[in-house]
């Protein structure tokens, strides 16, 4: 196995930022020092650059098996390895539904035939996602799954969920929840609101998530287990994850950078690469979701990679598919709008993306230690770009940030201690 | 000493289960003997009234009160008035008057025996009702486990199964508290009642942890509405993560027996080599269900003259 020395880069810690050597072997970091000397070894000159425990994406769709028109494990892991991401988690909502222990293993197996990054599964929460019977959730964790989520619907029936957080911590998994209230958001394709009603299109009422939200936590609370809140979106929704985290419900949470970068004014172009669930919303909610990440509510940023075909975008709102393809923005978005703006520390970015959704799902990775994994992604902070879709190397091309300048260009990223990306 | 009814082990004296266990012990005796005293309930009138299916324990009531020469009656569901409608209470009342000295009632609500009991002349017997008690049901698993052990002090008894709705578990775990023995139970989570661990028993997090130096391993029977309720995946799985086969049972006590109310699902609570092996005692506990039961109705003709 190759070995690694990344030289005269800037390491970004949990708690600092030191300028150090860094000597990868065998898969893992060696060693750490302010200069390392190494015979037989391959050098990446790290000079102003930025080195980072490589990215961790615990909300990912790959689409296969089943919808390989929008993506394959094979595309969304070169999206994934070119966004500085060593490790992505995908859900279940493919076709055939990722609900049985082998379509588990196929996504592994796949994956391990790509051989870019990791990709752990996810299981369904209930058969082909339609909420009624529960799956074999001992089986699919002894063949990878992570966690276990309906993801893309919400397991509406309460009776259910409950069974599923309880059932899941026999196997030490969590449940992952889409919140959503069906009955109330039946129909929509954007945030319920003033924007919504200028173009006419049926909305999604931001309660529609809440309650699920509440619900969710109310459930933690009485059973004393855990669950993760993906992609909060609302002012409320943070607020009701911060009072449970103060009363010490085992909760934690995700939000995406288009639910703390962009508004529904996005909208009123009426593009419906701007058509997500849950929907962008309201600038209240943008700087909710900016504080949430602040003050440690939001627990990790998530990408929500999903990818569609570029037909089932180029179509009115009420038709076309919702999400976003978002693994190769999501650094740069995150790193331009949170850190370039002063909300959080450069070492705070490394923590959402990287460490703390390491420690959500149990995985290994997220830190920078001798003797740890060798996952490193590389970071030029100081080059600009302008996002264009068509570059992508997801077949997805839907993203409302298309043209949009940011910083941060991926420079390696490093798999187990070899490198599965390298930028221009 | 007993008194009317028999309703429940949590209202029983650690001496009336000592009681009944002896007498069940000499009365195991002389039934494989077939040498049973047949005066003990000559002109009595036994009557089993049953509102869930169930084989095994009124045939075994039956069985018992035939033993000792009582007359049996047998109502059950499907073909009786209580289809047309005729309450818990009037069939007491009918049965009072029919003459009858002993009820078993088995019922799928919890307290159906008490409400019975407060109504009748006759001496009831609890013979399940819902995720309440089952008596007699603890008792021969007690005269199973005696007759291998002698005592019950510090005994490992791990229950492992549908304890939520499980009237077995709970008798069970009275019993075995009263008497001294040590509790464990594993179940999933779904299966696992709110505040069981109050009842004094041990929630063991693994199938090994809950196995480890176990004396008596106790599966229940699972029921399939239960997976369609979304409380287990599938027989398979469950089988594998929360049954027992004969690998899991290494981790028991080498001496370990193993016992179930029945009926059972094979391979699904208990792997068939595990039914049909050397540490089985699930046929004995059949035997010994008779014997307790016939003490039962003698110790309850006693405590009424």
């Amino acid at each position: 196995m190759q070995k690694i020395l990344i030289q005269n880069g800037s390491i970004v810690f949990e708690d600092s930022i030191q300028k150090a050597d860094l000597l990868l072997e065998n898969g893992k970091i060696m060693q750490i020092d302010s200069k390392i000397i190494a015979k037989n070894a391959d050098v990446i000159d790290a000079t102003n650059k930025f080195i980072f425990p490589a990215f961790i994406d615990i909300h990912t769709h790959l689409r296969e098996p089943g919808y390989t028109r929008k993506e394959d494990i094979a595309s969304g892991s070169l999206a994934a390895v070119k966004g500085g991401f060593s490790q992505v988690c995908c859900m279940p909502n493919t076709s055939p539904v990722c609900d049985n222990p082998t379509i588990v293993y196929y996504i592994k197996n796949r994956a391990k035939e790509v051989n870019l990054c990791k990709v752990h599964p996810i299981g369904a929460v209930t058969s082909s996602l339609n909420g009624q019977k529960l799956t074999e959730v001992g089986k699919m964790k002894e063949l990878g799954v992570v966690a276990i989520s309906d993801d893309g619907r919400p397991v509406e029936n309460a009776a259910m969920m409950a069974n599923a957080m309880q059932y899941a911590a026999n196997f030490g998994l969590k449940v992952l929840s889409h919140c959503e209230d069906s009955s109330l958001a039946k129909g929509g394709s954007v945030n319920e609101g003033t924007n919504a009603t200028k173009i006419g299109v049926k909305g999604i009422p931001k309660v529609a998530e809440e309650i699920m939200i509440a619900r969710d936590i109310l459930l933690a609370e009485y059973y004393n287990l855990p669950i993760h809140i993906c992609h909060v979106s609302t002012k409320t929704g943070v607020q009701l994850i911060r009072e449970a985290k103060l009363r010490g419900v085992q909760v934690t949470c995700e939000s995406c950078p288009h639910y703390f970068i962009l508004t529904d004014d996005c909208i009123l172009s009426l593009n419906a690469n701007a058509k997500v669930n849950p929907p962008i919303r309201e600038e209240e909610d943008r700087i909710a979701i900016i504080n949430g990440i602040i003050d440690g509510t939001i627990d990790c940023i998530v990408t929500d990679h999903a990818p569609h075909h570029e037909e089932e975008k180029n179509c009115a709102f009420d038709l076309a598919a919702f999400g976003i393809s978002g693994l190769e923005t999501s650094f740069a978005l995150s790193y331009t709008h949170l850190v370039k703006t002063n909300k959080i520390s450069l070492s705070k970015l490394g923590s959402l993306m990287s460490t703390t959704p390491a420690k959500i799902l149990n995985l290994e990775g997220g830190n920078l230690g001798v003797g740890a994994v060798a996952d490193i992604t590389i970071v030029d902070l100081n080059k600009k770009f302008v996002i264009d879709s068509q570059k992508f190397l997801s077949k997805g091309k839907n993203t409302p940030f298309n043209g949009m300048e940011v910083y941060g260009v991926v420079a390696y990223t490093i798999v187990n201690g070899e490198v599965k990306y390298k930028g221009e | 000493m007993l008194s009317k009814d028999l309703l429940g082990i949590s209202l029983l004296e650690k001496e009336d289960i000592i009681e009944i266990l002896k007498l069940a012990k000499a009365m195991k005796k002389d039934v494989v003997a077939k040498k049973v005293d047949d005066s003990i309930l000559k002109n009595r009138i036994l009557a089993t009234l049953f509102y869930e299916n169930s084989t095994r324990t009124r045939v075994s009531f039956e069985l018992a009160g035939q033993h000792l020469g009582a007359k049996t009656v047998t109502i059950v569901a499907a073909t009786s008035s209580i289809q047309k409608g005729e309450s818990l209470l009037d069939n007491g009342y009918t049965l009072d008057a029919l003459g009858a000295d002993f009820i078993v009632l088995r019922h799928s609500i919890a307290g159906a025996s008490h409400i019975l009991a407060r109504a009748t002349q006759a001496s009831v017997i609890n013979g399940g009702d819902g995720a309440n008690e089952h008596p007699t049901q603890a008792l021969l698993d007690a005269l199973t486990m005696q007759e291998y052990f002698n005592t019950f002090q510090d005994l490992k008894v791990t229950i492992m199964g549908d304890i939520k709705h499980s009237r077995v578990a709970k008798s069970n775990i009275y019993l075995l508290n009263k008497m001294g023995a040590k509790v464990t139970i594993f179940a999933p989570n779904t299966l696992l009642p709110r505040g069981i661990e109050a009842l004094g028993v041990k929630v063991a997090k693994t199938k090994e942890e809950a196995l480890q130096g176990a004396n008596v391993v106790m599966g229940l029977r699972i029921q399939l509405e239960r997976m369609e309720a979304g409380l287990y995946p599938s027989f398979s799985e469950y089988n594998k993560y929360f049954g027992v086969c004969v690998d899991d049972l290494k981790f028991a006590d080498t001496k370990a027996i193993v016992l179930h109310p029945g009926p059972v699902n094979r391979n699904v609570e208990l792997t068939s080599n595990v039914i049909d092996g050397e540490q089985s005692q699930i046929y004995n506990q059949v035997t010994s269900g008779i014997a307790v039961r016939m003490a039962v109705l003698k110790l309850l003709k006693a405590g009424k003259n």
